[in-house]
């Protein structure tokens, strides 16, 4: 069995609300390594942004559904970062 | 029945209630949600709405149809308005029919209730000095 190293997947970023102005932009496309937990997205996206952990919370939400942790992401998901909602 | 708009206008009430309307209801229960001119103490100038709006659609439709079989109400109509609001202005209309007002009434809290938790849309509080995502921060 041949196993492919370095493979990588295409996700689409966009964001919201304090979470749009800490990223700076809207939409941004991220390569990743292939199949990361939601949980390791998190991970990246703190430590290439630290901002997002002075936050009171930060979901993500996959493909227009909140996502639990440890969900696999898949090549061009559409993954959404939710700062505190404030609607209504 | 159940009818979900995410709009970039006035909301219309009266389009709301005319939808939930019908022979078989004994009460319609409306929540108009409003600008407020200011938050702690300190004047608001304007709010700014945002919305992931595909998500925001969808959550909110799963809030109307959960509402719908929890309280056995009749019909919903749940209009949230993005963009720039001013004070006064609307930014939520929710109108619930049902046989009896109880129901009526406990579903409309439960809409607005829920939407304020899990709906993805975000509202910025425009200072005279500055601007502020509410919430944002602990």
């Amino acid at each position: 069995m041949v196993e492919k190293l370095n493979k990588l997947m295409k996700i689409s970023l966009l964001s919201f609300g304090i979470a749009k102005d800490i990223i700076g932009q809207r939409f941004i496309d991220l390569e990743l390594a292939d199949g990361i937990s939601v949980a390791q997205l998190r991970a990246t996206l703190v430590q290439r942004y630290p901002r997002l952990s002075e936050l009171a919370s930060v979901k993500l939400a996959v493909n227009s559904e909140y996502a639990a942790e440890d969900s696999l992401l898949n090549n061009n998901d559409e993954v959404a970062l939710i700062p505190p909602v404030s609607g209504g | 029945m159940l009818e979900i708009k995410l709009l970039h206008e006035p909301l219309d009430l009266l389009h709301c209630i005319n939808f939930v309307s019908n022979d078989a209801a004994g009460g319609i229960d409306v929540f108009i949600g409003t600008v407020r001119n200011a938050t702690k103490g300190k004047a608001v100038v304007q709010l700014e709405f945002e919305a992931y709006e595909p998500m925001a659609v969808r959550e909110m439709e799963k809030i109307a149809q959960q509402a719908i079989e929890k309280f056995s109400v009749q019909r919903i109509a749940l209009h949230h308005r993005v963009g720039i609001l001013e004070v006064g202005e609307v930014p939520v209309v929710i109108a619930v029919s049902a046989p009896h007002r109880g129901a009526a009434f406990e579903a409309c809290r439960y809409c607005i209730d829920t939407l304020k938790e899990t709906v993805p849309i975000w509202k910025k509080e425009i200072f005279e000095d500055g601007e502020v995502w509410v919430a944002a921060h602990p």
